[in-house]
Parts: structure tokens; C-alpha cells; sequence
């Protein structure tokens, strides 16, 4: 209990620290709630969606918690490259307990992240429908934060050190963004950008956002939960397994 | 009993051999020092004792434990000090060494009592509160090693620990260290390049090289089987003078990587 608690004790001091970091983190959400949000905002009218900045803000807030979680989870590569994961694993302490202690605590400073957004997509003119559901909304994040950081750590585990990070952000990242519905509506689809984002975890976790602040979930309610939560429990053993396994 | 006992250990990298075949015990309570050029095998050797890399083939017992099959019992025994730096840089120097004691499950009252007394001794305790990328390679240094005599182990490994540090603070970890071994019945683990402190610390000596371990013995024994009057002497008669290739690049290349990174 005492491990798990002191390595979620500090990625959130290192969170807290990183003034930098933050605020680095918060800019690009910022500049596409922006950029994309007013920018795009009179054709979506047109088209007769209503308003997009209503229909973009719990996508922005995906993407933050998306983006942070996946970091926090990969950051084991900088520890493993900087000695500090050395000195977690020949400590008298199951792995396991690590790997949980890591994944809360990741997920905290992602959930973090994701609500100072939510505070300025406020500023930029978002409303949610139904203030009620808010604490929904929260545990939404909370999936998504815990299957990011679990993914996140799996591939860690897996890679030696800065060269695949690229190729993740690239291949992963991105699409798991992009290819969500976090940005257009999942309506309508030409067949194959429909079948990928139904393969998405990401765009159950959007779905869910969406239809907890703004109403009009696209799969429904109860299937977000019930997909995030089974691969969210796939991911925590799979990370699990993989971190159990690393050698340095 | 001896408390570590290694036999016909061997790690295979693909096609390189790091460690070849090599077997010795050592005692419990004994100071012993792994002696070798660099990439002779000393730190793989360590990490394989330590659980931190699986052994190719051949058996192990540390504190009569088997690394592969407990590795968990056996990280109840021993404590390290790395060779490359392993403190978090974004951690104040108490929070490294409260984090440390509290993953070695050390009871509150004995875990800060031993904080301040530590830190003190490294000369760090007036800067307990300071995160440590404002601390300097030395102060960095003497952090590690005050961590790893933090929670008392039964074998206390040391890969290079005084790397770095000026003669005056070696000498005082080395009284400390010693003071530890005599008190406590610690056994030490380490490795070093300064010659002349395997010779006035160490109860035996292994001299490693390409893997393989050429000599055993206390220093007068090394001393007396090369015809030498020094262990420094004994030390390039039994590995020759040729410099070694020490593998690095990558790692220089990463922490410049994650400088950009942290400040982005």
C-alpha cells in the first residue's frame, strides 16, 4: 500500500513541479479548441450541426487526458534511461504494486489536465447541457486516463529507449486522436473511416464525454463504459505483464 | 554458508559474451572487490546478483536465495549503489532518500533518524530541500550513496561508488562503509578503479576480465602470484596495458533529448 501510494505520491509532485510542462501541455489543446472551434464554426452551423464549439470542447478534453496519460505511462523510458526505475525495481516490492502506483498516479495528473482544460473550454463559450452529470463526465476521464496510462506503460516496457517514441506518436498517438470522433461526428461515415473508429478505444471514451456534458451519444452510454472499462482491465494486465518482464 | 555464492554464471548477448563461465563465494561478513577493466563483465555480473538481468545459464544463491525463482526474497538482503546515476532529478534530496525508505519499508522514527544522520554525513543536510537538478555531479553522487546505506542490507553491492568524488570525501565513505561492515556484519560488494582502495579495504579480491575471472585472493596473495609490489602492478600484469572501448554515445544523446523535452 505504502509503495503504491509514494510512486503516486510522486509523479504528482513531479507534475506539480513542472510548471513548464503544464502549461507547454495545455497550449495545444488550446490552439485547436481555437483554431478549430471558431475556424470551422460557421460551416458547421451551415451544415446545420449547430454549434461546433459545443460539439468540439469534450473532444478537446479526450485529447488532453489522451495525450497526458499515454506520456505519463511512457515515461518509464526516461526512467529507465535515467536510472530511476533501476532503483524501483531491485526495491523489496512486488512490481505489480509499481506498475499500479505509476498507472494512478499517471492518470491523476491526467485527469488533472483534462479538468483545467474543461475550466477553459468554459471561457471559450462552452455550455454542458446537464450540470448534474458532471461527476459522469469525471469518471469518463478517469477510464480514459487509467487505459492511456496502461497502454502507455505496455509500450514502454517494451522499448529500450527514445528511438520508438517518434514512430508512437506517429502511428499511435495521432491516429487514437484523429481517428476518434473527437473532431467530427462519427454520422455518416464513408464505410472505412467508420469501421476504424469503432475500432478506437478513444472514441468510446469521446462518446462518452459528449454524451455526458453535451447529450446525443452516438454508440450510447452504457457501451462507452462497457468497452473502456474491458480494455481498460485488458491494458492494466497487459502492462502488468510486460512491465513484470523488463530486464535492464 | 557463504552468503553469495555464484557458479558457472554465464550471460550471452546475442553473439557477445559478458560474463563467461565464471564461479566464486564470497563470505559472509568480507569485504570483497570485483576488480577489472572496463566491459570486463563487473556490472553485469551485478545486475545478474541484483535481479536486475537473467543469467544465460548457472545457479546462484544470495543469502541463500535463489535470484531467479525468489527475486523478491532476495532484494530483501541486499542494497546498491549504482554506477550511473539513479536519484530523480525532479525530487528534492530528502524526498529521494523518504522515497527509498519507505520502499524498503522502513519504520517512520528509524527512517528519518537515519535521513538527517546520513545526509549530514555527506554534508547534504542543509540542502535536504533543494530538487537535485540544481546539485552538482559530486553532491549527486554522495546523495546515491547516502541512499544506499539508508535501509542496513546484508550485502551491500557498489558499483564504482567513489567515481568522481575528491579523495577527502572517499576516505569518509570508506570509514563509513567499513564502520558498517565491522558493526553490523554488512557484507560489501564492489567494484572500483582506484587500485589502492581495493587494497587497503578489501579481505579478497577477484580480478575479472573478457569474462572471465583470472585470480582470486586476498592482495598479498594477488600480489605474490604476479611478482609484483603493488596491486596495480598485479592488476596490468594479469589483464595487460591495452585501453578498452567503453560503449556510450546514446545515453549523451538522450539526456540532451529530454533537456528539450522537460522544457518544452
Amino acid at each position: 500500500m505504502s509503495t503504491i501510494y509514494i510512486l503516486w505520491l510522486r509523479q504528482l509532485k513531479r507534475f506539480v513541479r513542472s510548471r513548464s510542462r503544464m502549461i507547454g501541455s495545455l497550449g495545444q489543446p488550446l490552439l485547436f479548441l481555437v483554431a478549430l472551434g471558431f475556424g470551422f464554426g460557421p460551416v458547421f452551423q451551415k451544415a446545420g450541426q449547430g454549434n461546433y464549439v459545443q460539439f468540439l470542447a469534450p473532444g478537446i478534453v479526450a485529447m488532453t487526458v489522451l495525450f497526458t496519460s499515454i506520456f505519463s505511462g511512457i515515461e518509464i523510458i526516461w526512467d529507465r534511461q535515467f536510472g530511476f526505475l533501476k532503483e524501483t525495481l531491485v526495491a523489496p516490492v512486488s512490481r505489480l504494486n509499481i506498475m499500479i502506483g505509476r498507472t494512478l498516479g499517471g492518470a491523476t495528473v491526467a485527469v488533472l489536465q483534462g479538468c483545467i482544460v474543461f475550466l477553459i473550454t468554459l471561457i471559450a463559450g462552452f455550455r454542458p447541457m446537464d450540470w448534474t452529470l458532471l461527476p459522469a463526465a469525471l469518471g469518463f476521464m478517469i477510464l480514459i486516463a487509467l487505459l492511456f496510462t496502461a497502454l502507455g506503460t505496455a509500450i514502454a516496457s517494451v522499448l529500450d529507449d527514445f528511438h520508438g517514441f517518434q514512430l508512437i506518436m506517429n502511428f499511435v498517438v495521432m491516429p487514437l486522436f484523429f481517428l476518434s470522433g473527437a473532431l467530427f461526428p462519427l454520422d455518416d461515415l464513408p464505410r472505412i473511416l467508420s469501421v476504424i473508429t469503432r475500432l478506437n478505444p478513444l472514441s468510446y471514451g469521446v462518446d462518452g464525454l459528449r454524451g455526458t456534458l453535451v447529450s446525443g451519444a452516438h454508440f450510447g452510454l452504457g457501451l462507452d463504459l462497457g468497452i473502456l472499462a474491458a480494455i481498460t482491465a485488458f491494458l492494466l494486465i497487459l502492462g502488468s505483464y510486460l512491465f513484470s518482464k523488463i530486464q535492464i | 554458508m557463504p552468503i553469495i555464492s555464484v557458479k558457472n554464471l554465464t550471460k550471452k548477448f546475442k553473439a557477445f559474451t559478458a560474463v563467461d563461465d565464471i564461479s566464486f563465494d564470497v563470505e559472509k561478513g568480507e569485504i570483497f572487490a570485483f576488480l577489472g577493466p572496463n566491459g570486463a563483465g563487473k556490472t553485469t555480473t551485478i545486475k545478474i546478483l541484483t535481479t536486475l538481468r537473467q543469467p544465460t545459464s548457472g545457479s546462484i544463491r544470495l543469502d541463500d536465495k535463489d535470484p531467479a525463482e525468489d527475486p523478491e526474497g532476495v532484494r530483501r538482503s541486499f542494497g546498491i549503489v549504482f554506477q550511473d546515476p539513479s536519484v530523480d532529478d525532479e525530487l528534492t534530496a530528502f524526498e529521494n532518500m523518504e522515497f527509498h525508505g519507505v520502499l524498503y519499508g522502513m519504520e517512520k522514527t528509524l527512517r528519518r533518524k537515519r535521513i538527517e544522520q546520513l545526509l549530514t554525513f555527506v554534508g547534504l543536510w542543509d540542502r535536504k530541500d533543494d530538487i537535485l537538478n540544481v546539485f552538482s555531479g559530486g553532491m549527486k553522487r554522495r546523495l546515491e550513496i547516502a541512499r544506499g546505506l539508508l535501509h542496513h542490507p546484508k550485502v551491500l553491492f557498489l558499483d564504482e561508488p567513489t567515481v568522481g568524488l575528491d579523495p577527502q570525501t572517499r576516505n569518509h565513505i570508506w570509514e563509513y562503509i567499513q564502520r558498517l561492515n565491522r558493526e553490523e556484519g554488512v557484507t560489501i560488494f564492489f567494484t572500483t578503479h582506484y587500485m589502492e582502495e581495493a587494497a587497503r579495504v578489501a579481505s579478497q579480491i577477484a580480478v575479472i576480465d573478457h569474462g572471465k575471472i583470472l585470480k582470486q585472493g586476498s592482495a598479498q596473495e594477488l600480489k605474490k602470484a604476479t611478482n609484483t609490489d603493488s596491486l596495480e602492478q598485479a592488476f596490468l600484469s594479469l589483464t595487460g596495458s591495452g585501453i578498452r572501448e567503453e560503449e556510450a554515445g546514446s545515453i549523451d544523446h538522450l539526456r540532451m533529448r529530454h533537456r528539450l523535452w522537460t522544457r518544452r
